[in-house]
């Protein structure tokens, strides 16, 4: 698929809602092959990583080792699929690879690992662990002198943790600019509505309360969400950015959408082959 | 220990800049030289002792060396989810510095004891765990840990303990034990803050006639399995000494060399000298705890001493 990066250009959002389609295909294809959880989880944040990945992200596949690279952290790990898909489609490794999710002895496991596969910046799967180390690398940049940015995705389930809020406050105490969150806020955790969980609402008013400059953003409009994160600033001090992205959990196939029941079951081959029509993928 | 912390600390960042200072909201006044000379390079972490682990996996991963410093039970247990996942998984190079291991603040009640964190940490992969005998093992784990590339956690007393070595320990290395004391009838071997009661021992124990080895065992993992092995061969009594459990800790670690080696207990005993599996409910200082969990010098040399004369065992 072709990079549509560099921040001078208005993002295509024709294409890269076609990019975000193609990762929805493939995440459902792997959660059937592997009969793996956590699709609907996925499918909710499709559209982000299309715009981080193919217009925001200033990250070359072939050096991802490069010290001044973009650093983008799922957060969310229990998402792996769709981080694995968005990879491999942009070339850190060989698409091929997609086929071996779950599979024993593979490097794809259900969440993201560390070491051993490039363009993972931080294993999650723990939640609340992927904005604190996010920090540390935004923070990171100004002791070295670079220039690069951090972008943290969560989920609202995960802002249940207490160290997401420990990060929150020492991101802005240390004023890193260079530091984004973005809240996938598909309403549900694993097992309930988030906000009969914990209360979370009002999301935006607490992450701005925390010190954030807080936006909140419809989590599906590719192009807003390519704009937002393009404009997080490489280096100097300033409020760090959430964008409180209200999404759709199972977005994309109208039988998985808001249906929490998709955050374990992994569809049939049937499944599969309605929800690929649905996407313009058949 | 603590003050010669932070002028090593303080040295060795004058020299490499990627080390980096992250305290957990304590250490007043006590890092105001580092402060002065590294302004870039110090960060009040706060009371977010989870947070401040994972920026210092975050800033490991992005070529620094970051030092995270607290007190014992709040950058071991208190993160321990952090401290395996985002230290010990990432293989990120970040150096754990705790403050007032043991019962070191005893005063403070059981919150504030650290009598498991040894166990904690030495179980989790790829994790140096050193306790330094005195303030110049503290300066030589220091330079230790910025030679290598792994995690490290350095488990330190307070300040004001007892200066032991004259200088740096000569080859101070991870896993070599220092033998301070030669000796080919009793080996005592001690970790961390619990050297100078150590050494207390070993002086009444020669008076009546011994002849005592004793061992600084500063490095529980990896753990100087030669020393260990030399010491079980030539000695009839063996003994460990720590501020910890006796679940997980040094003593406990040379127990699981013993049975993954074979080796047999000594003739005339091995015996462990150690906090006991409960907390210390009494208000008092450090030397009163000792007192009461029989691990002041003089305890240690009874102790020994009956084992050498066969009356009980360990």
């Amino acid at each position: 698929m072709t990079v549509l990066t560099t921040s001078s250009r208005a993002p295509d959002e024709a294409a890269l809602r076609t990019i975000a389609a193609k990762l929805r295909g493939r995440v459902i294809e792997m959660a059937h092959a592997a009969q793996a959880a956590h699709l609907a989880s996925a499918l909710s944040c499709c559209d982000i990583l299309a715009a981080a990945y193919w217009y925001a992200l200033r990250i070359d596949p072939k050096r991802p080792d490069d010290p001044l690279r973009d650093r983008f952290i799922l957060s969310k790990g229990h998402a792996a699929t769709a981080l694995y898909a968005a990879l491999a489609f942009r070339g850190f490794f060989d698409p091929a690879e997609l086929d071996t999710y779950c599979r024993n002895g593979g490097r794809l496991a259900e969440h993201p690992p560390a070491h051993g596969l490039p363009g993972v910046e931080a294993a999650t799967g723990s939640l609340g662990h992927g904005l604190p180390m996010g920090a540390g690398m935004a923070l990171a940049a100004r002791i070295n002198s670079q220039a690069y940015r951090v972008f943290a995705v969560l989920s609202d389930g995960e802002c249940n943790e207490g160290s997401v809020w420990e990060a929150a406050m020492f991101a802005a105490a240390q004023r890193l600019a260079n530091l984004c969150v973005v809240v996938d806020y598909n309403k549900w955790q694993a097992t309930a509505r988030s906000n009969e969980t914990l209360a979370l609402a009002p999301l935006r008013d607490k992450w701005a309360a925390f010190g954030w400059n807080a936006h909140e953003i419809d989590g599906h409009d590719v192009g807003a969400l390519a704009q937002s994160l393009a404009a997080i600033p490489a280096c100097g001090e300033g409020r760090p950015v959430a964008l409180i992205a209200h999404t759709v959990k199972g977005k994309g196939v109208s039988f998985m959408e808001d249906d929490n029941n998709w955050h374990y079951r992994a569809p049939t081959a049937d499944e599969v082959r309605k929800a690929h029509e649905e996407l313009g993928l058949a | 220990m603590r003050n010669e912390f932070a002028d090593e600390l303080t040295r060795l960042a004058d020299t490499d800049p990627r080390l980096v200072m992250l305290s957990g909201d304590i250490g007043n006044r006590l890092f105001d030289t580092f402060r002065a000379r590294h302004p870039s390079r110090f960060f009040n972490c706060g009371v977010a002792e989870q947070n401040m682990m994972g920026v210092a996996a975050g800033m490991a991963l992005s070529g620094l060396r970051p030092v995270a410093y607290t007190i014992t039970p709040f950058v071991t247990t208190r993160c321990l989810e952090q401290i395996r996942v985002d230290v010990c998984y990432h293989e990120a190079p970040v150096i754990i510095v705790a403050v007032g291991a043991g019962l070191a603040y005893a005063g403070l009640g059981p919150t504030h004891h650290a009598c498991e964190d040894i166990a904690f940490l030495r179980s989790l992969p790829g994790m140096v765990v050193c306790c330094p005998g005195d303030a110049w093992e503290v300066r030589a784990a220091l330079r230790a840990a910025l030679q290598q590339d792994r995690p490290v956690y350095i488990r330190m007393g307070k300040k004001g303990e007892p200066i032991i070595h004259p200088g740096i320990p000569a080859a101070f290395a991870f896993g070599r034990a220092i033998t301070m004391r030669e000796g080919d009838e009793v080996c005592l071997i001690s970790t961390g803050n619990m050297l100078p009661e150590v050494l207390h021992a070993a002086d009444e124990l020669a008076r009546h006639g011994h002849s005592v080895r004793v061992l600084s065992m500063h490095t529980v993992k990896p753990l100087d399995t030669l020393a260990l092995a030399d010491a079980f061969r030539t000695c009839r009594v063996v003994a460990t000494a720590e501020e910890h459990s006796p679940i997980g800790g040094m003593g406990a670690a040379v127990a699981e060399w013993m049975a993954d080696s074979g080796t047999p207990v000594p003739r005339g005993g091995f015996l462990r000298f150690h906090t006991g599996d409960a907390f210390f409910r009494q208000s008092g200082e450090q030397d009163f705890a000792r007192e009461q969990l029989g691990l002041a010098g003089h305890q240690i040399a009874e102790r020994v001493e009956v084992a050498l004369h066969g009356k009980a065992a360990g």
